[in-house]
């Protein structure tokens, strides 16, 4: 069976539910609920469809569907969308964390229900359309339109503190991509002012028929690069971040950290290295000594933090290093391993912000220092808290692992300095994570409110079964993963391996000599 | 040849009607006055439809190349009539509740917007400095309506003694151009201006004034300091129209007299007018942020919009002037509905216009609430709204020619504007409402009907702008 617009509908069908939903009436709180569900699993599967049908051997966008959207005599703005093996798997985590982003809210939203899913619906759509949009208006359409769904998950569900945070949130994130706007509408002109289609003007660049300036790419790929370092967020721009996820309810942080970090390096790989790859080589190394900052700062101040959620935040920043690490390598392992542990950090940090938000609906309180061998009173929330924990400082047998060898082996190829300092982050990663559980399951019950604590319901095991099952997936077989990753990933490789190096900059020419695809199978 | 009068009919309806409307006024018990505004809002329409049957003209000029006819012509004079007729709607509940409900104002309202018309169709310094006096001092006393209001009277006298001070600096621009030109029709003057080969000191000491002039009806920085006493003390639905109509019809001018009259200038006003542009949008975006009033807030961040248009205007391009009309438009409509909702929130006396009256608004009137953030969305610039399109097209006409660092600076101020749109909807949404806040009054439903068109209009432009943006584009002047 062949679906028809496939991409739209599942970019589009969460943002149509939204839009039914404003017709249920306030007070049918479970028909509300039961209907975000029930879109958003909707979606899930049709995504599912993507997948399935995806032809790992093309490396090229699938599903391809482009319309015209806005024409005058100036501009033309086409509807384009598409995916390759970088974004299906993207897509994909975005409707598989959705619905259980939903259902973790099914009982701790109690003001407000209606706006809470809608903006979830609506923000689901943006990340979708982020990940598929192929036109450079449409995709910074998605891009800032998701903004103010999360603006508002911040502002109005979140903790204490929750304006400051959205608010920072907003113009951090504003301040970024309203540069690459310009970007945008810079390549447009200088690419003989006809299209904004980002498979196009990657054609022009690399058939030579347009050829930008090393000026011109160094500023281009800067104002690209800071909207996208923003997002991932890369060290120095990361100090919003904390403050987000510590005040976004469960379900925000979640998806701020499954999905929106995932965008800035997505934006990485799809836009900075294909279309400026002789600036992406130039920067390499000072990018790469700044994700090595990140990944050793994150981990350092997240080993002292007394908060839950704040720790995990932090984890972030160190995690979401190592993916830029991986990129700027350039290596095979190094992009794949990046791709990889997008998904992968999608899973596990998504699932600890579940987990702490568990733990907070039945206490009411983050700090570490408030627990202490919750495993008695609750062994199975204990363990599966566990298990993702292991995920996330990388045992081998989960899904965190494959993602970090892969990173690290990749940039071992380019320099190694730098996978020897991010094999040192791994380390650090694991004593902060494991610290933690320590503190917080193990030991005798200190304090004397725990001991009654409830373990976790059929609703919260059917929230974190499934992740626990994916990252069991990628862990033993990640095959299906990488093979529909790759073909995808060699275009972008090659696309920078081709662009002229600088003098002195990176190895190109020993990256050459180094094909190495074997290596890591 | 006889001249042709039709393309007047608009004018001539407005006109009619607002001395019908002065007519009328003794004869009519004062509870009833809302009846004339109802006649100016009849009037409004039927000069629409009298513009309407007169569309398919060729440019031409009549009156000796005073009045033009074209496409320009046309699409300003839409705008106006809508701006007058919106206005007029949101003025009758206000004026009953303020006491004021009387019929001059709705005649002076339709006097306004002959003026503008006026100025848009206006191919000669004269009749632009007519109309923009027509224009002028119906709004003088428009903005001082509320006779027995300190503030009003304030804002009236403000606006008059300002005014006429940059009115004589207008006439004292274009006494140095007929001097220097011997004529004040503008394609006369551009002849002249290409045949004297060299440009005369006379000449651009005339444009400077000029754009002082026009600088101070637009509120352009530094000729902007009445503007935010003036739109704070003014009746709101005057400051609603004035933020929007005479702002528009200004530009309307300023085009017409920059391209028409003085493109050999073009170098010149440019980089003039690139530094306005920067000073205009920075002050205006700076001292919003620390505004308490929603009222004067709105007003200069109305200062800080007029900067991004002059960027098009910078651009000196087909392109540039296409932005700068389709901007007019979506900055007509998300404005006037930004103000739709807060004249319909306050209460008597002006009161409840300060940020803390809106606190959790989002409960207790969710369809307003949930209109003005999407005008204020929109005013931030932020994609499916019109106000994105807008910026996106101002600032690539900028980026085309060139001017980087100006779309940098506009793009910065956008980040900026983002803070204080979104704290009122921080107010709106997050804060809690106070016990005992007594809860606003229900929108009247016509103001609603027009709100209603507002949003679906503000999204339409934003998802589907093309129509818009082609008859903008084919509205431009050469």
């Amino acid at each position: 069976m062949e679906i028809r617009n496939i991409l739209s509908l599942v970019t589009y069908l969460p943002a149509a539910a939204a839009i039914l939903l404003l017709l249920v009436p306030r007070r049918a709180e479970n028909a509300i609920r039961r209907c975000a569900l029930l879109a958003s699993l909707a979606t899930f599967v049709l995504s599912l469809y993507l997948a399935y049908h995806f032809d790992a051997a093309n490396g090229g966008m699938q599903y391809v569907e482009n319309v015209p959207w806005i024409r005058t005599a100036t501009y033309r703005v086409g509807h384009h969308l598409g995916i390759d093996g970088i974004s299906l798997f993207l897509v994909i985590l975005t409707t598989f964390l959705t619905p259980l982003a939903i259902l973790s809210s099914w009982q701790s939203i109690t003001k407000r229900l209606k706006p809470y899913m809608i903006s979830l619906l609506v923000l689901e759509t943006g990340m979708i359309g982020v990940f598929c949009a192929l036109d450079l208006v449409l995709f910074y359409v998605f891009w800032e339109v998701m903004l103010i769904p999360m603006y508002f998950l911040i502002g109005i569900w979140g903790g204490t503190n929750r304006i400051y945070a959205a608010v920072k949130f907003i113009l951090y994130t504003m301040a970024g991509s309203l540069l690459m706007l310009l970007a945008i509408i810079y390549l447009f002109f200088v690419s003989g002012g006809t299209t904004f289609d980002l498979v196009e003007i990657t054609q022009f660049l690399a058939s030579g028929s347009l050829q930008l300036s090393r000026r011109e790419e160094f500023w281009l790929f800067m104002a690209f690069l800071v909207a996208f370092a923003i997002k991932v967020p890369l060290f120095p721009f990361h100090t919003w971040l904390p403050d987000a996820h510590v005040e976004a309810p469960t379900a925000g942080s979640v998806i701020l950290a499954g999905v929106l970090l995932k965008m800035g390096t997505y934006g990485l790989l799809r836009f900075c290295l294909p279309l400026f790859p002789g600036a992406a080589l130039a920067a390499a190394p000072s990018l790469s000594i700044l994700a090595l900052i990140g990944i050793i700062y994150g981990a350092l101040v997240a080993m002292v933090q007394p908060d839950l959620k704040k720790l995990v935040a932090y984890s972030s920043v160190s995690h979401m290093g190592l993916v830029v690490l991986g990129i700027f390598a350039f290596t095979t392992q190094g992009l794949a391993g990046s791709t990889v542990q997008m998904l992968n950090h999608g899973l596990s940090t998504g699932a600890l912000f579940l987990l702490v938000g568990m733990i907070y609906d039945r206490r009411h309180t983050r700090m570490i220092s408030d627990f202490g061998g919750l495993a008695h009173a609750s062994p199975v929330l204990a363990s599966m808290f566990l298990v993702v924990t292991l995920s996330s400082i990388g045992l081998p047998g989960l899904n965190g692992f494959v993602g970090e060898i892969l990173v690290l082996a990749g940039t071992f190829m380019q320099n190694r300095t730098y996978a020897a300092i991010a094999a040192l982050g791994m380390i650090l990663g694991a004593v902060y994570m494991l610290w933690m559980y320590q503190r917080v399951f193990l030991g005798k019950v200190t304090n004397p409110e725990n001991a009654q604590m409830k373990d976790i319901g059929l609703r919260e095991r059917l929230i974190l079964l499934p992740i626990l099952a994916a990252m069991l997936w990628i862990g033993v077989y990640s095959a299906p993963f990488l093979r529909r990753m790759d073909a995808s990933l060699q275009v972008v490789q090659q696309r920078v391996l081709h662009a002229r190096g600088p003098e002195g900059g990176f190895r190109v020419e020993q990256l050459r000599a180094f094909p190495g695809r074997e290596g890591s199978r | 040849m006889g001249i042709e009068y039709s393309p007047l009919i608009p004018q001539l309806v407005l006109v009619l009607a607002g001395m019908l409307i002065m007519l009328l006024e003794p004869f009519t018990a004062p509870e009833r006055k809302s009846r004339l505004g109802q006649i100016a809002i009849v009037a409004t329409a039927v000069a629409a439809y009298g513009l309407k049957l007169q569309s398919n003209h060729r440019p031409h000029a009549i009156f000796h190349g005073m009045f033009l006819v074209d496409a320009y012509t046309y699409f300003f004079q839409w705008l106006f009539l809508v701006i007058t007729g919106i206005s007029a709607l949101l003025s009758m509940r206000f004026n009953e509740r303020e006491s004021i409900n009387r019929g001059e104002y709705y005649a002076l309202l339709l006097f306004a917007c002959s003026g503008m018309s006026l100025m848009a169709a206006s191919g000669d310094l004269i009749l632009t400095f007519i109309g923009i006096e027509i224009l002028s001092i119906a709004t003088y006393i428009l903005a001082g309506f509320k006779r027995d209001d300190v503030r009003s009277n304030e804002a009236s006298l403000k606006y008059f003694l300002l005014g006429s001070f940059a009115t004589a600096f207008l006439l004292y621009g274009i006494a140095l151009i007929y001097g220097s030109t011997g004529t004040t029709n503008y394609l006369a003057i551009r002849q002249l201006a290409s045949l004297q080969g060299s440009v005369q000191v006379t000449t651009l000491i005339g444009m400077g004034l000029l754009l002082v002039g026009f600088g101070f009806k637009v509120a352009l920085v530094p000729f902007h300091a009445w503007a935010p006493d003036v739109y704070e003390g003014a009746p709101s639905p005057v400051t609603a129209f004035m933020t929007v109509g005479p702002k528009a019809a200004g530009f309307a001018a300023l085009v017409r007299v920059l391209v028409q009259a003085l493109p050999g200038l073009g170098r010149d006003w440019t980089s003039i007018l690139w530094i306005v542009a920067i000073l205009t949008m920075t002050l205006g975006n700076v001292v919003a942020v620390r505004q308490t009033n929603v009222k004067r807030m709105l007003a200069y961040s109305a200062i800080a919009h007029a900067g991004y248009v002059l960027v098009g205007i910078v651009a000196n391009s087909r392109t540039g002037f296409g932005a700068v009309l389709f901007y007019l438009v979506v900055y007509t409509v998300m404005n006037l509905g930004a103000f739709c909702i807060v004249v319909s929130l306050s209460h008597k006396g002006d009161a409840r216009v300060y940020l803390d009256n809106y606190t959790g608004l989002g409960r207790k009137a969710p369809f307003a609430a949930a209109a003005l953030s999407l005008f204020l969305i929109s005013l931030a610039g932020i994609p499916l709204t019109g106000g994105f399109i807008g910026k996106f097209y101002l600032f690539s006409a900028a980026i085309q020619k060139g001017y980087i660092g100006l779309a940098i600076i506009a793009v910065l101020n956008s980040v900026l504007s983002v803070f204080y749109y979104f704290r009122l909807m921080v107010i709106m949404y997050m804060r809690e409402p106070p016990e005992g806040q007594p809860d606003p009054d229900p929108i009247s439903p016509p103001v609603m009907a027009i709100v209603a068109i507002g949003v679906v209009g503000i999204l339409w432009l934003g998802i589907n702008p093309a129509m818009i943006l082609n008859l903008a584009a084919n509205s431009t002047l050469p």
